[in-house]
């Protein structure tokens, strides 16, 4: 056996995408199958974390990729295709466009919020979950804003909504419980509760879907536990995943563990594949490979600022915090600094770097 | 609400590329008029394009990736045109291989490709996967002469020239000289045989045993003639083997190659020629020759520059050869009359060589693994 495919042939979903396919192929221009055929893979991309996914999609929607104006429907999911290459600047022309178009676009408004969350841009993300307060059901409207108060300094607030909505929507599809989970455990420990985020934590995983951003959120949290005993049999099974084989090695690495030393030449390949490629999508993670497992700080404070300009989330500011520590450089995460004040981010882990940062100025 | 499905991944947006996205490596390699290239494609890319898992079990294995090295060839080669002064160059595929990159198994395609003239602007049009993953990329590694070039192809840099630098006649009869003595250097085969001619050459045989020659020029001219004579000898079989005229299987060279390193070591403990070394000299470099000759086809002989590149890896077999003589002879002549030269190097040191040799006999021989050589 020389490779593993991520699909048997045999499974539904494979069945399922065959078929699309097969219809596309006859009818290349039958918009309606090839908007189908685009969102399994982007739900595949999300859940798998293969980019290969996101490529056949953009292939499906060839004949209006590169259209200046498209239809509505292409309109939204090229742009949710954009920001995941992170053409931030190319998905929100698409999704401006889309807004104008139908202001009653639920989803072109939701994806607004996140571009403008990934760039801390709070005052953008605000009016996109206002708008989105008239058009969508209560979990979506209420979880969109407390997103944005969970990261601005209002967390206990926003987990308190939060999980009173989430109780009176049970039913939610397994998808939409992972990700409240996910953001109701930041919070949690954006309060210091790190056993009620853990339960938040659990409570994601055992629901029957894959998430890459929930493990490496929740291996996340058990490295700063200094729990990486666990972070393995969590991780095991995710090595072909960049983003998580990085908090494997990192669980491996502070246990001593044998099989540290191979994931770290397996990450160092990676990222000078992707260099090679001229892609700098890895930045955040590189940064933390250079930091904490090659010790390379200067490195890692170059990819951090350099990632920065790029990604403004709370992870993101955190690696340039950590990495301007390592480097003695408090001049080099004043970015990272003025963020915290302006943001009111409330994560203890953060708080205490900028202090010690600020400290070392004086 | 069809949307709401998909509505919760976007308030945290995607972890991008969390695998190793779709690349394919392309290496090649231009000489004259010929390329020469290899292409790693991921098996996970091709079976999508081209479907390998014909068990359906969802693991792809070398026997079904050896059934489709033919459709897997068509696929790629359809979509890389390699184009010099307006005319394709068409490629074939040479061999096939597997290997493994970090992010999983890839074929690995060997090809070649003529163009009809000598390339000094490669037109490279890469379409891969294009229509299937518009996020593939093909990296490129352009080798020409000792220069490296790399570029990326995607859908929007589908077709990229490239302009070689032209390759003096003197930078490449230099290149070639220098492997020639650096073939001598790590050619153990070839000193050893060497050293058994000349370690006697400082001794003469009489009443059935060795004793030390009186003077220098005796010795020298002795060893002068033995260099010689393997050198011209070499030298004819080196150019007819690497011009085509004569062809011999490399199994068959190398065994005869260790057979002579033996013979010539054991002749030094049981004399039986002695007075005429210089015709064992040249009719075992007859042999040597050919060893000579499949080194300089490993390197590729360049087709606009034959003769350069064979007098270069002949005069630097020869360059490697003398210095290898002068720093022996010298050093033989003073020591020629101690016990130290006559038992422990003459005797101990032929003995050692006729043992190494004999395993290399046996190993090129029976095509296995003793030592390295």
């Amino acid at each position: 056996m020389l490779e593993r495919l991520p699909v048997r042939p045999g499974d539904p979903v494979a069945r399922e995408l065959r078929q699309l396919r097969t219809d596309l192929a006859a009818n290349p221009r039958d918009r309606e199958t090839a908007i189908r055929l685009a969102e399994r893979y982007f739900a595949l991309a999300s859940s798998e974390g293969d980019p290969r996914y996101v490529g056949y999609a953009q292939a499906a929607l060839k004949p209006w990729w590169d259209l200046p104006a498209p239809p509505l429907d292409v309109l939204v999911v090229r742009a949710i295709l954009k920001q995941y290459s992170h053409d931030f600047s190319g998905a929100m022309r698409d999704l401006e466009a889309a807004t104008r178009e139908d202001p009653n676009n639920a989803r072109a408004w939701s994806w607004r919020a996140a571009i403008h969350m990934v760039q801390a841009d709070y005052e953008r993300a605000r009016e996109d979950c206002s708008a989105l307060q008239k058009l969508e059901s209560e979990l979506y409207a209420v979880g969109c804003m407390a997103y944005l108060d969970g990261t601005t300094g209002k967390a206990a607030a926003a987990h308190r909504v939060l999980s009173t909505a989430f109780a009176r929507n049970a039913d939610a599809p397994p998808e939409v419980k992972v990700w409240v989970l996910t953001r109701l455990a930041e919070m949690s420990l954006r309060q210091g509760e790190a056993k009620q985020a853990e339960a938040h934590f659990r409570a994601a995983y055992f629901e029957p879907i894959n998430d890459q951003f929930l493990l490496a959120a929740y291996a996340d949290f058990l490295l700063d536990q200094a729990r990486p005993e666990e972070v393995i049999p969590l991780l095991v099974d995710w090595v072909k995943s960049d983003i998580l084989l990085l908090r494997l090695a990192l669980a491996e690495h502070a246990l001593k563990a044998p099989k540290a030393r191979e994931h770290i030449e397996a990450l160092r390949s990676r990222f000078d594949a992707a260099a090679l490629r001229g892609d700098k999508l890895h930045q955040q993670e590189e940064a933390r490979f250079n930091l904490h497992l090659l010790g390379n700080k200067e490195k890692a404070l170059a990819l951090a600022r350099e990632n920065w300009k790029l990604q403004r989330e709370p992870r993101d500011a955190r690696i340039l915090l950590e990495a301007a520590l390592a480097m003695n450089e408090p001049a080099a995460a004043q970015e990272a600094l003025d963020w915290l004040e302006r943001s009111q981010h409330e994560d203890p882990v953060l708080r205490r770097s900028a202090e010690k940062l600020k400290s070392l100025r004086r | 609400m069809r949307t709401l499905l998909t509505l919760l991944l976007l308030f945290a947006v995607s972890p991008a590329h969390a695998h190793k996205p779709s690349d394919s490596y392309l290496a090649i390699r231009a000489e004259g008029s010929d390329l020469s290239g290899q292409w790693d494609i991921a098996l996970r890319d091709l079976d999508f394009a081209i479907g390998l898992d014909d068990s359906g079990d969802g693991d792809i294995t070398w026997g079904e990736v050896r059934a489709h090295h033919a459709d897997i060839a068509a696929y790629a080669l359809a979509r890389l045109k390699l184009r010099s002064k307006g005319a394709d160059c068409p490629a074939h595929a040479t061999e096939f291989l597997v290997d493994d990159h970090s992010d999983g198994a890839y074929s690995v395609m060997r090809f070649a490709a003529t163009c009809p003239e000598e390339v000094t602007t490669l037109e490279i049009s890469y379409s891969l996967f294009a229509d299937l993953d518009p996020q593939h990329r093909g990296l490129l590694r352009l080798e020409h002469g000792a220069a490296t070039r790399t570029a990326i192809f995607g859908p929007e840099r589908a077709t990229q020239s490239f302009e070689l630098a032209k390759i003096s006649a003197l930078t490449q009869f230099v290149d070639y000289a220098r492997e020639g003595v650096w073939h001598i250097w790590i050619g153990f085969d070839h000193i050893l045989f060497l050293l058994s001619l000349l370690l006697p050459a400082v001794l003469v045989l009489e009443g059935g045993g060795w004793r030390a020659v009186s003077r220098f020029p005796p010795a020298f001219w002795e060893v002068f003639k033995i260099v010689t004579s393997f050198t011209v000898a070499h030298s004819i079989t080196l150019s007819l083997a690497a011009l085509g005229v004569i062809s011999l299987p490399s199994r068959l060279v190398e065994s005869a190659i260790a057979t002579s390193v033996v013979l010539a070591a054991l002749n030094n403990v049981f004399p039986v020629v002695h007075g005429r070394r210089w015709m064992v000299a040249f009719a075992f470099g007859l042999i040597h020759g050919f060893g000579f000759a499949s080194v300089l086809r490993d390197l590729g002989l360049p087709q606009g520059a034959l003769l350069i590149a064979l007098v270069g890896f002949n005069l630097g077999v020869e360059v490697g050869q003398l210095a290898i003589v002068s720093a022996f002879l010298p050093v033989a002549y003073v020591l020629r009359a101690s016990w130290f030269y006559r038992r422990l190097v003459f005797f101990g040191g032929s003995i050692a060589i006729a043992v190494v040799a004999g395993i290399w006999l046996v190993e090129r021989a029976f095509n296995m693994k003793i030592i390295s050589p």
